[in-house]
């Protein structure tokens, strides 16, 4: 591999786009079962030093031979040493990415989509509602308010996993609270040790007493979660430009022309898929769109 | 005659017995030549060196779910409308490599991109309808994008030469009049012909144009050819097989009634066998196919035509977003129709009628447009 050092601040070439970069797995760290973070880093060092992303964007991984799948960017948009992609092994390419080792490579492309638009509410309060592998993404936004805690009021952290042993960043929750940040986490189905409370996300809500006028929502998760913190939160009065989720589809290029992600008139890898409720709310209530 | 310098925008007279010189010169200029031309009774696009290859004297009778050629025995070289392929297989392959990778000889756990080898051929189509040039310039809004632009089809799509041919008697399901693309070319041709009895009246449309047309044994265009062109492309407007109805307000239209009942009553009729998505001539949906050697040497990406008729189309871990056909057909025609006028600011049809004639269920795109956007109290 011959390395070159380029003027490059994303892993995308305009007129090369299906073409990928390398990225060596500097370390996997396990974060529940079937859920691990790759760290990455560009081969090519003026790569991994430019590359910049926004909290939400996501990255085209691909394994040779076996395919591109897209995965969230989780670790720190100001960290430049390397990259994090917590991945949920559930189909081909995400198996084929589990047997991976540390030291092998993958190619990478990106960064794609919209983002969490963080600085764009800074003195607000953030509610950030998250549902099982919906949180990565959202640890971005995390990381950026505790390194700029005092640009924001009062943040919530609402998380819900299948079970206690399925919740991810567990250590880190924590760190998360000293920062002055409130962290309400949730199982589906507890066992014996669990003391919080069980149930869905949403549910979470009648637990808090959020600032209709100044709270924004930050939610990614099972669609079906999405529908009830839209629900939830516009019950709250929170207004459908400021509830923020993060949208699923099938993409196969990340850049808007091979037709997989379209939700009504978007391309959700182009135009998503962080999007205001209030963008999405003629298409997010049909039926199988 | 060429003494009398052409330049862009003249219309000149081809004689039909001429026509073979602008080929040849066209071969001589490098250009693979491609035209309609009769396979297995249906008319296709491929090579051709001569006026001779073409399906002279022959016309098509479509109907919904119905292609038939028929021999008329007239003396028109490009009186039959087009058959289910379309252009678009030229510079949007069915099947190309988008990547490929070495494993490095050195370590064999890394990979090298292989830079890609192929020579892109330069084609000259000939005989390319309205509504078909209409479909490629859609689809230049897809592919070559201010912020992208995709390397296989502007390699193909830049270097082309275009020679258009207006309709003058459209078939059974064409509605290209409806759709403002037909029957005659606006813009985006090299050439563009209208078939007379003896001669081809040809519009020059570029520099390429003119300078092919220069040295053939053109002739002025006299009135009288002007007018009969003029008079046939006017019947040939009154004639359209199908219309869709001002087209402009159905986006607002299906993206505000997407719950229509009429989704229902289609879905028993659609198989979602695809057809209609592969001989449209603007879709664009590809999938990725991984293409490796045994020896797990060499590993390649391919891009090939997928539909979202598809099951796997929408596909997503724990389902899939569009499970039933009502909401597959439902994403077809309101693309079509009405999200890619957000998308890429142009409907994504220009009319042609092909998915009409090919639909094994006879399933009509322009009733089920107007019986969408009929009001409808739950």
């Amino acid at each position: 591999m011959t390395t070159r050092t380029m003027e490059l601040s994303a892993a995308i070439i305009p007129n090369k786009p299906m073409q990928p970069f390398w990225a060596v797995i500097d370390e996997i760290q396990s974060e529940a079962p079937s859920v691990s973070t790759f760290w990455l880093r560009f081969l090519d060092p003026g790569l991994q030093a430019g590359f910049r992303f926004q909290p939400g964007q996501f990255n085209m991984l691909l394994v040779p031979g076996v395919g591109e799948s897209a995965i969230s960017i989780s670790s720190s948009a100001e960290d430049n040493k390397r990259v994090g992609h917590t991945i949920r092994f559930v189909g081909n390419v995400t198996t084929a990415i589990s047997r991976l080792k540390v030291g092998d490579v993958l190619g990478v492309r990106g960064p794609f989509g919209t983002s969490w638009p963080i600085e764009k509410h800074v003195g607000q309060d953030i509610m950030i509602a998250a549902g099982g592998i919906g949180l990565p993404p959202l640890r971005t936004v995390i990381y950026h308010i505790i390194n700029h805690r005092s640009d924001y009021g009062r943040v919530v952290v609402l998380y819900g996993a299948r079970t206690p042993q399925d919740l991810q960043f567990t250590r880190e929750y924590k760190e998360w609270e000293k920062a002055g940040i409130e962290v309400v986490v949730t199982v589906d189905r507890a066992d014996d040790k669990w003391e919080g409370p069980v149930g869905v996300v949403p549910l979470l809500f009648y637990r808090l007493r959020m600032d209709p006028r100044k709270t924004v929502i930050f939610s990614c998760g099972p669609e079906i979660m999405l529908r009830f913190v839209v629900f939830e939160a516009l019950a709250r009065r929170i207004s459908s430009d400021r509830i923020y989720i993060s949208m699923e589809r099938n993409m196969k290029c990340g850049q808007g022309f091979c037709g997989h992600c379209q939700m009504g008139p978007y391309f959700v890898c182009k135009d998503g898929p962080v999007f205001t409720y209030a963008q999405l709310e003629p298409y997010f209530n049909v039926e199988d769109i | 005659m060429s003494e009398i310098p052409l330049t862009i925008g003249t219309t000149v007279a081809l004689p039909k017995s001429e026509f073979d010189g602008l080929l040849n010169g066209l071969r001589q200029l490098g250009y693979e030549t491609i035209g309609p031309q009769i396979k297995d009774e249906a008319v296709i696009y491929d090579s051709i060196t001569s006026l001779a290859d073409l399906p002279r004297g022959y016309t098509s009778e479509q109907d919904a779910g119905k292609y038939r050629l028929v021999y008329a025995g007239h003396n028109n070289y490009f009186d039959v409308t087009p058959g289910a392929q379309s252009w678009k297989k030229y510079f949007f392959p069915p099947r190309s490599e988008m990547a490929a990778f070495r494993r490095d000889p050195e370590n064999p756990r890394r990979w090298l991109v292989e830079e890609p080898k192929a020579k892109y051929p330069l084609y000259a189509l000939i005989g390319v309808r309205p509504c078909e040039l209409a479909a490629l310039q859609i689809q230049d809004r897809v592919f070559l994008r201010e912020d992208l632009k995709d390397p296989i089809y502007r390699a193909r799509r830049q270097g082309a030469f275009i020679v258009a041919v207006n309709c003058l008697h459209p078939g059974g399901t064409c509605f290209c009049a409806s759709m403002e693309t037909g029957p005659d070319a606006k813009t985006g041709y090299d050439l563009c012909m209208t078939e007379l009895d003896d001669d081809f009246l040809v519009q020059i449309g570029s520099e390429a144009g003119r300078m092919a047309l220069a040295t053939q044994e053109w002739h002025p265009a006299a009135a009288f050819l002007l007018n009969q062109a003029k008079s046939g492309l006017e019947k040939a407007r009154q004639n359209m097989g199908r219309s869709i109805a001002n087209f402009r307000e159905l986006p607002e239209a299906l993206l505000r009634d997407m719950e229509n009942p009429r989704y229902d009553q289609i879905a028993k009729r659609c198989m979602s066998c695809a057809n209609c998505t592969l001989v449209c001539p603007t879709c664009f949906c590809w999938d990725t196919r991984e293409v490796n050697e045994l020896n797990g040497q060499r590993a390649s990406r391919e891009r090939v035509w997928d539909s979202c008729f598809n099951l796997e189309y929408s596909y997503v871990f724990g389902g899939n977003s569009r499970p039933l056909v009502r909401s597959r057909y439902r994403q077809w025609i309101t693309h079509k129709l009405g999200s890619w006028w957000k998308q890429f600011d142009t409907a994504g049809c220009v009319g042609c009628g092909r998915c009409i004639s090919w639909c094994p269920a006879a399933i009509d795109f322009t009733v089920e447009a107007a019986e969408l956007r009929k009001e409808v109290k739950p």
